[in-house]
């Protein structure tokens, strides 16, 4: 366990805040992308450690929260019909479509299975030639290369019985709604460590340099985090605003190119709906027309929903890091993560499932 | 503040049952408050123990029962039978009883193999000679072909309890020491790399294991035990939680005191579980008066099944109802049941 007891030992931990404090002469608000890394800020509490002027808001970089209501409603239909097997990950069954989620479907009858791997769902649907496979593939740059991989199988042993829900989303495109956004107030990003792994981290300079915001690359341990957010405020303090990489032990600054030559072969970028944000050009993957017979909403037809109207929830401004969960009404009380009202609250990367999870106020809870 | 339109996408109220409402977390808890107890209303019940306190001719008895689903049927460290006869027998130790005798009702489904059945027969009578218990009533069934998942067991006991102290929440105190017997989450962990067919360098065995002898030296040495709990579905975080929630006291943990294993460690972080929250077959916790906890240290040392124990922390009625983690970073974190069943990340 070298490689994680090491990032997170609380005495490296405390030099890295000691540097924090000695940089920082004003306020600075950052956000971290991914919600990976807002769960480790939450579950360490690291951003009670940062100096009062340090504001850490939390990012859209969580899947399974920005999954549109229609994808989830897509699944939903497709998961009740007739020789279905719907197969996704974990979180996707707890997330509330417009009629409940795929964990009822499953309890009334639909066949709903997690899966740990998209080639999984390949070899179910090779055991299974009589069922019709869905894998509900959801997920950024991370989980896309996985996904074509599964295609490209299914394709070469003449699968005909599998098809996808793409709802594939990037990551950059986020970003940059997000800067151009009018109440925007990020001043620097803590990108995504594991899609730069994949993607590499060329496509941020231009972002960084249009928007005149740094863009530290960062992992997702306490020290990772912690480094990242000393890299960020140097380069602010500095008056630099330029693509930096903390993750250099697991990012190359060209990414995976393999990974990259799977994704562009089966997906090409479409424009993309986020939960709670709306529709974002070019911010997200769907299946090339050559693999249009493993396009699921072309074989079973494509549901319509509507976007639900307005509720208490206030997902989309936490998504986009106007809000932080505690500032609902329903935090705590009306929504917990049984009784989800929006996806951040559902999913194992949602900011607010990590603020429940880990501080929710005294008499928040039932 | 608006109310909830109905286009809001709430989750339908579950009129079904779900799997999570067998995860041991927050739903199987609902499932018995509002369903269970208002139909079977019992004091025993009330008490919300891992088994039943009785009075009978001036003995007094323990009495707990419990159904084994587990697939895998064998996984490594044990099988279903050693299971259903650890578990009812630590159900009764929680209740600081002497397991004697249980019973076991099969429901097996057509079509499985004889030998499968003869394997976890061989095994349950090895784990109850091992835990001192005696199988004295039993019952089977047979459910067509799909309609059971192999075999479906149930065991109940009865101990006596030979002591005179109360152990239950409500009998915990602020100021109390929280002891864990043993590293935790190998359990669940087994079973989950089984069944999925995930494979780690090393293959992690469950704890499943009988834990009534080192209950029972702890009252033997006169110790003043407050509660006892096993770790079993929801793990360490749902059971402190609920100890926390019935007595209305908060718990304060030490995160860098609570053992887990490196392979397990590693497996929970690919699958993004929380050990804490990963069931266990052989681990407990103990509250008792913080001046008897090394006394209780020694004592739980000396047997295999919690060589391991150490102090975790301690009662406080600072914060009711919660259980905080100090998570080492100079900050807490809240420690809280599973919502639903255990499921694996996206990425």
């Amino acid at each position: 366990m070298k490689y994680l007891s090491e990032y997170r030992d609380p005495v490296a931990a405390k030099r890295f805040v000691e540097a924090i404090r000695e940089r920082v002469t004003r306020p600075w608000t950052l956000m971290e992308v991914c919600g990976g890394q807002t769960h480790s800020i939450v579950r360490y509490g690291l951003d009670a450690l940062l100096p009062a002027e340090v504001e850490l808001i939390h990012g859209p970089g969580c899947p399974v929260c920005v999954t549109p209501v229609a994808q989830i409603d897509q699944a939903l239909e497709v998961a009740g019909r007739e020789g279905v097997i719907l197969c996704s990950y974990g979180d996707m069954l707890r997330v509330p479509g417009t009629r409940g989620d795929l964990r009822q479907a499953k309890a009334a009858g639909a066949d709903v299975r997690v899966l740990y791997s998209p080639l999984d769902a390949v070899e179910l649907a090779a055991a299974h030639p009589e069922r019709e496979v869905v894998f509900f593939a959801v997920g950024f740059e991370t989980t896309a290369p996985a996904h074509a991989l599964a295609v490209l199988q299914a394709q070469a042993r003449g699968i005909r019985n599998l098809t996808l829900i793409v709802s594939h989303v990037l990551v950059p495109p986020a970003m940059e709604a997000i800067l151009g956004g009018e109440h925007n107030r990020v001043q620097g990003f803590l990108a995504a460590g594991h899609v730069c792994t994949v993607m590499g981290t060329e496509e941020y300079a231009p972002l960084a340099a249009r928007y005149r915001v740094p863009i530290v690359v960062t992992g997702f341990e306490p020290l990772d985090l912690l480094q990242g957010i000393y890299l960020c405020l140097r380069q602010l303090e500095e008056g630099r605003a330029e693509v930096e990489n903390q993750y250099a032990r697991v990012v190359e600054p060209r990414g995976n190119r393999s990974a990259q030559d799977l994704v562009r072969r089966v997906f090409e970028v479409v424009p993309r709906r986020w939960r709670g944000v709306g529709e974002i050009p070019r911010s997200g993957l769907g299946l090339r027309a050559e693999f249009a017979a493993f396009d699921a909403c072309a074989r079973f037809g494509a549901v319509e929903s509507a976007e639900p109207a307005p509720s208490e929830c206030i997902a989309g401004e936490v998504l986009r890091g106007l809000k932080k969960p505690a500032e609902c009404p329903a935090f705590g009380t009306r929504c917990t993560p049984t009784t989800p009202l929006g996806a951040p609250m559902v999913s194992s990367e949602g900011a607010c499932a990590a603020y429940y999870r880990y501080r929710a106020p005294q008499g928040a809870r039932p | 503040m608006s109310e909830l339109g109905a286009s809001c996408p709430l989750p339908a109220s579950s009129e079904r049952v779900l799997l999570a409402h067998g995860g041991g977390g927050r739903l199987s808890q609902q499932l018995f408050e509002e369903l269970f107890l208002p139909a079977l209303r019992s004091p025993e019940l009330e008490a919300r123990h891992d088994g039943a306190l009785l009075s009978a001719g001036g003995a007094r008895l323990a009495f707990s029962t419990d159904a084994y689903v587990v697939d895998p049927l064998i996984f490594p460290g044990g099988d279903i039978g050693s299971l259903a006869v650890h578990g009812t027998v630590n159900d009764l130790a929680m209740c600081g009883a002497r397991p004697r005798w249980l019973s076991a009702a099969f429901v097996l489904e057509e079509g499985l193999p004889l030998s499968t059945l003869r394997r976890v027969v061989a095994s349950m009578g090895a784990a109850a000679a091992a835990a001192g218990v005696a199988l004295v009533t039993g019952d089977t069934k047979v459910v067509d072909r799909g309609r059971g998942h192999g075999l479906y067991l149930t065991t109940s006991g009865v101990g006596v309890v030979e002591h005179g102290a109360a152990i239950g929440p409500q009998t915990v105190r602020a100021g109390d020491a929280i002891l864990l017997s043993g590293d935790l989450g190998r359990h669940g962990i087994a079973i989950m790399a089984t069944r999925e067919g995930l494979e780690f360098e090393t293959t992690i065995e469950s704890d499943s294991a009988p834990v009534h002898a080192p209950v029972l030296a702890l009252l033997e040495a006169g110790l003043e035990v407050h509660c006892l709990r096993d770790l079993t579905r929801g793990g360490l975080a749902s059971a402190l939680v609920e100890v926390a929630q019935a007595a209305g006291l908060g718990c304060a943990l030490d995160g860098a005191q609570i053992p887990v294993e490196e392979d397990v460690q590693g497996a929970c972080e690919l699958l993004g579980l929380d050990p804490l929250q990963v069931a266990n077959e052989g681990r407990f916790v103990c509250f008792l008066p913080a001046a008897q906890a090394e006394r209780a240290l020694e004592v739980l040392r000396k047997h295999p099944v919690s060589a391991g124990a150490t102090a975790i922390g301690v009662v406080s009625s600072a914060r009711p109802g919660l259980v905080e983690l100090d998570t080492g970073f100079g900050s807490s974190r809240l420690l809280d049941m599973l919502s639903g069943e255990q499921l694996p990340r996206i990425c």
